[in-house]
């Protein structure tokens, strides 16, 4: 047992318990959009959850970069898990989701306007890559801790721990190697004492050699629990900042919303400069910061909502069937045998699924969400999406009226645009100004207005 | 501009608007009693501010029920459940086309105090604010001593009262004189025991929208602890100090 590492109980970011923890680098997550890596959401974690009845699972996805035996994790679970309803899948899947359902930038090419119409073209953006980081170690001993279970899935093993009290959780767990924030006795009797069992997890070094992989695939757990929730808690004592989640949420009925947060829809539809096409991440980035803000810091934001049921159009590149019963949608493929399904409508031809996909975003701490995330699956069923366009101008030639009108237009569109840029974000709209002007979308500041124009028109000021 | 994710549509708010009143016009012609058309707007209110769904037709169902209920199940000359209570609970059971959004109203504590502000208002005027003073202090006392017991920081129970969805419930929805004792200690009662009933199901069963389910239970056994209320029927239009006056024999529906 090295304790001399510098040991890091890295608390399932997965919204679960992070306790993602002090010392060790933090994992960088890039997110790549165009040709520019942008570090964007640092500490960020992702989280799918198949949800119907009572019946979970949980997807727990990390980009965990450090040393690999130091990775561990402690996740509160409602119930002792058996091996079969412990799994790992591959990052692919999550990645896939992560894309399909992020926040996107759409172009538009302006057509010459002798000829009219406006031409799409789409380019999604990609996701946000979430990042997690964790480490620890072990050792063993009893304290009113029970080791209910152990397993090796993949490359984790596992331990399903129950306690009595939370004294002697926190000791085992020190005892363990893992290094606990302050705060986390009192976190963990909360839980003890509703009945919480821990989910344990660390690498097993020589299976996951056997993998290959330079990366941890996402754990998943399945389990019936009447409790729909994430536990965020642990990972909040970390007074480090906040911490980004992603939920993407699977369920039959509808979309899934927070019952003791706000749900606020992402701002979307809004034009936007070109230039934002080489720096969407850090678009999507200030954004979000700006509309956390405006919320006062305590709202949980619904960035995608769709029904994969009503699928016209498709965005690009659609969930698999076998993807989507990866993640735990154990009714599609037919149906199944267990649960007779009631499709609400017919199923389209061209894979779509009878599945809804809510995408939530949140950015907590200790300080705005002092409680675990609760949530309940509605019956809506509006599909909605964070989505932004972008409008190239026709720059060809073009000699007709309406071409000249077309032109005239166009300085009042970018100053539109930079203002819409500038609200979205809190960028100060001078700088939006400089940015367009040298991505060829120049005009002339706004005129102010002269109030008394209105009056007695412009010609007549000094009759 | 951000929205929130649960927006009030103008065509549900008159759908239900416009169904509370019909439906309480229809029955007080077959009841042959006077049209009072306050209480159904404020069920009509409750309805929109508490209930969503995709499509109308569950809003106007739940209206119906809420209204027709107050003139078909009745006990002792008096309805049993709390309009707007009865039609949230009942089209949220019976099917999934409707839903309840207890995060919508977030815990902005501004909000809470207008919302507060404006209930205590409705409350006072119909001479009922005891009953959610008493069921937010029993509520509040009972999340409290669970944070303490679980050992939680106390802004957890904090963060709980300030929900917006609570308080809604508090000041427009129990405090219905109609449906409350009209005897003091017994109201009391009735809303102890619906605060006591609420945390069960919210802290049990997970229920979100537990304090619905809850005052519908309380309202079903509501007829039973009133056997002892010998207190005066409350009349709409009562102010809150005139409420000692004799008895009246007959109480008409509305």
């Amino acid at each position: 047992m090295k304790l001399s590492l510098k040991k890091t109980l890295f608390a399932a970011a997965s919204g679960l318990a992070a306790v993602a923890m002090t010392g060790g680098a933090v994992a960088f997550c890039g997110f790549y959009v165009a040709k520019a890596d942008t570090k964007l959401f640092n500490k960020a974690s992702k989280v799918a959850i198949m949800r119907d009845g009572d019946r979970t699972v949980l997807t727990m996805s990390n980009d965990y970069q450090g040393e690999l035996k130091e990775f561990a994790m402690v996740v509160p679970v409602p119930v002792v898990l058996e091996e079969g309803q412990i799994h790992v899948t591959d990052n692919a899947i999550i990645d896939h989701l992560d894309a399909y359902t992020s926040p996107r930038l759409v172009e538009y090419f302006d057509e010459d306007p002798c000829t009219m119409a406006d031409e799409i073209m789409v380019t999604a953006s990609r996701a946000p890559k979430a990042a997690m980081e964790a480490k620890r170690e072990r050792g063993d001993d009893a304290l009113g801790v029970t080791v209910e279970a152990e397993y090796t899935v993949g490359e984790y093993d596992i331990q399903i721990l129950s306690a009595k009290e939370s004294g002697g959780l926190a000791a085992w767990l020190r005892m363990n190697g893992y290094k606990l924030p302050d705060g986390a006795d009192q976190t963990l009797g909360s839980y003890i004492k509703q009945g919480t069992k821990f989910f344990v997890a660390k690498i097993n070094i020589d299976e996951q050699a056997k993998t290959g992989l330079k990366y941890l695939r996402p754990l998943q757990i399945a389990f019936e629990s009447r409790k729909f929730m994430l536990p965020i808690r642990l990972g909040t004592l970390n007074a480090d900042g906040k911490q980004e989640l992603f939920v993407f949420a699977l369920t039959r009925n509808g979309r899934v919303e927070t019952t003791n947060y706000r749900t606020v829809k992402l701002p979307t539809g809004s034009t936007v400069p070109t230039y934002v096409k080489d720096e969407f991440g850090e678009f999507y980035k200030a954004m979000f910061a700006e509309q956390v803000d405006r919320e006062s810091q305590n709202a949980v934001f619904l960035e995608y909502a769709w029904d994969m049921n009503w699928c016209d159009p498709c965005a690009a590149d659609p969930m698999s069937s076998d993807e989507l019963r990866e993640l735990g949608v154990y009714w599609t493929d037919g149906g199944d045998s267990v649960m007779p399904m009631t499709r609400r409508r017919p199923i389209p031809p061209g894979g779509a699924q009878d599945v809804f996909v809510t995408r939530l975003h949140v950015s907590y701490d200790a300080a705005h969400f002092p409680e675990d995330l609760m949530f309940k699956t509605t019956g809506e069923r509006e599909n909605f999406q964070g989505r932004y366009v972008m409008r190239h101008p026709y720059k060809g030639e073009a000699k007709c009226d309406a071409a000249k009108e077309y032109r005239a237009g166009l300085p009042k569109r970018y100053e539109e645009e930079a203002q819409s840029l500038a609200n979205l974000t809190g960028w100060d709209i001078d700088d939006i100004r400089v940015k367009m002007k040298e991505s060829g979308q120049s005009f002339p500041p706004p005129a102010k207005d002269k109030w008394w124009e209105n009056i007695w028109g412009k010609k007549d000021k000094k009759g | 501009m951000t929205q929130r994710a649960f927006d009030i549509a103008p065509l549900d708010f008159l759908a239900i608007v416009a169904t509370a009143l019909s439906t309480q016009w229809a029955m007080s012609t077959v009841f042959a009693i006077r049209f009072e058309a306050k209480s159904a707007l404020i069920t009509a209110l409750s309805l929109t501010l508490l209930l969503r769904a995709n499509e109308v037709w569950p809003l106007i169902l739940a209206a119906f029920i809420a209204i027709a209920a107050k003139f078909l199940i009745r006990a002792r000359g008096k309805h049993v459940f709390n309009p707007a209570n009865i039609g949230i609970v009942a089209v949220t059971l019976l099917s999934g086309a409707a839903w309840t959004t207890p995060g919508q109203w977030g815990t902005a504590v501004w909000l809470a105090a207008v919302i507060a502000g404006a209930g205590f208002f409705v409350a006072y005027r119909a001479s009922r604010l005891d009953v959610p003073l008493i069921f937010l202090g029993v509520f509040a006392a009972m999340i409290f001593a669970r944070a303490v017991w679980l050992g939680d920081p106390l802004s957890i129970p904090m963060h709980r009262l300030q929900n917006g969805a609570l308080i809604l419930f508090a000041f427009f929805m129990i405090s219905d004189p109609k449906t409350t004792p009209d005897s003091a200690l017994l109201r009391a009662l009735f809303a102890a025991g619906t605060a006591a009933l609420s945390y069960i199901f919210i802290y049990h069963f997970y229920r979100a929208d537990g304090v619905f389910y809850a005052l519908a239970l309380a309202c079903l056994v509501r007829p039973l602890i009133e056997l002892t209320d010998h207190a005066r029927r409350y009349q709409w239009g009562d102010p809150p100090a005139r409420n000692f006056q004799p008895s009246t024999s007959a109480t008409p529906a509305e």
